[in-house]
């Protein structure tokens, strides 16, 4: 048996372990080459499939890259104001508290233009999933500073680097939800590898199982890359965040009750 | 020897060539090709069919979801 009928034997449906879920549409995304935004929209996709919950889910989108994620997932969404998804899932969750509500949000938009809108949503335990990307820089307006820039980061308008003397630290935003009693679930994850990508899969599921036990607010943080913006490769970046990011973002689940 | 063989099938018109696959391949299957697809981008490819063991790390890790797993025990 030549090595090419091997392979056309072993490609057959019984023998399917992996394949795109049905939840994610079939558009093209627009997102750069190695964008954790793509693995992140699958995994959410692969948990809705899971969890059977495709027409009872409503996404709030933000203002950012993400923005078009409505293109991508098949499930219904609404497209916020820049920084207010929690606001909009807010009012979304408490009409049609049967519903799966959760946010889709990147840093600019929840840690810098959103961040009262968050403090408040998690104070108050809305009954919502939260899903943070922090890449530590704005990509879609072409790499700008974000809150969550590190220390001495250089970005287009931090050329020298993200000098805190006067812009202040980066914010880590799980550790200052976790100190609000309304939240029920905090955990940083990322998704560089397969085995971090699984994990992630286990929060979000988590997530929005706490959303169906009505537990309050579930957080979670995605420590992801942005090539374009770091201006650096994919396979790069990612070794860029491993260094630089999970230090002073360590992962792991800061609060589960 | 392995007791799976695996085998993948990427989508190479929606590939962009971004490598994450490259480097999550513990047996060093893929490669990205010399030829481009249509958008310009050197697409994944399975340089090394025999190794792959069906693992789906590549499939996990793929940001465009554009690679499927195959996994039949070794014969």
């Amino acid at each position: 048996m030549t090595a090419t009928t091997e392979i056309n034997n072993i490609i057959s449906k019984e023998n399917l372990v992996y394949k795109k879920t049905d939840v994610l549409l079939d558009n093209e995304m627009h997102y750069c080459p190695g964008c954790t935004h793509g693995v992140i929209h699958k995994v959410i996709a692969e948990v809705i499939e899971e969890m059977d919950i495709q027409d009872k889910t409503i996404g709030v989108s933000p203002v950012g890259c993400s923005v078009l994620a409505y293109n991508y997932l098949d499930i219904d969404w609404q497209q916020a104001a820049h920084g207010r998804a929690p606001a909009l899932a807010t009012a979304t969750s408490r009409l049609m508290p049967d519903k799966y509500v959760f946010t889709y949000q990147g840093d600019g938009d929840l840690a810098s233009i959103g961040c009262a809108e968050i403090m408040h949503a998690c104070n108050r335990g809305e009954n919502i999933v939260v899903v943070f990307v922090n890449n530590a820089i704005y990509g879609m307006t072409g790499g700008q500073m974000a809150p969550t820039t590190l220390e001495g980061q250089v970005t287009a308008t931090s050329p020298y680097g993200r000098d805190c003397a006067t812009t202040g630290f980066p914010m880590k935003m799980s550790e200052m939800v976790s100190l609000l009693p309304g939240t029920r679930f905090v955990t940083r994850q990322s998704a560089e590898t397969a085995g971090a990508v699984r994990k992630l899969k286990k929060a979000i599921r988590k997530g929005f199982e706490n959303t169906r036990e009505k537990k309050g607010l579930s957080f979670i943080e995605i420590v992801g890359t942005c090539s374009s913006g770091w201006k650096l490769s994919p396979t790069q970046s990612n070794e860029w965040m491993k260094e630089n990011m999970f230090p002073y973002y360590p992962l792991g689940t800061l609060k589960d009750e | 020897m392995a007791k799976f063989k695996g085998a993948i099938v990427v989508d190479t018109e929606k590939c962009k060539g971004c490598g994450l696959c490259v480097v999550s391949c513990p047996t060093a299957v893929i490669e990205l090709a010399r030829g481009v697809n249509g958008k310009g981008y050197h697409y994944a490819h399975m340089a090394n069919p025999d190794a792959c063991i069906g693992c789906s790390s590549c499939g996990l890790v793929c940001p465009d979801t554009v690679i499927t797993v195959y996994r039949a025990k070794a014969s």
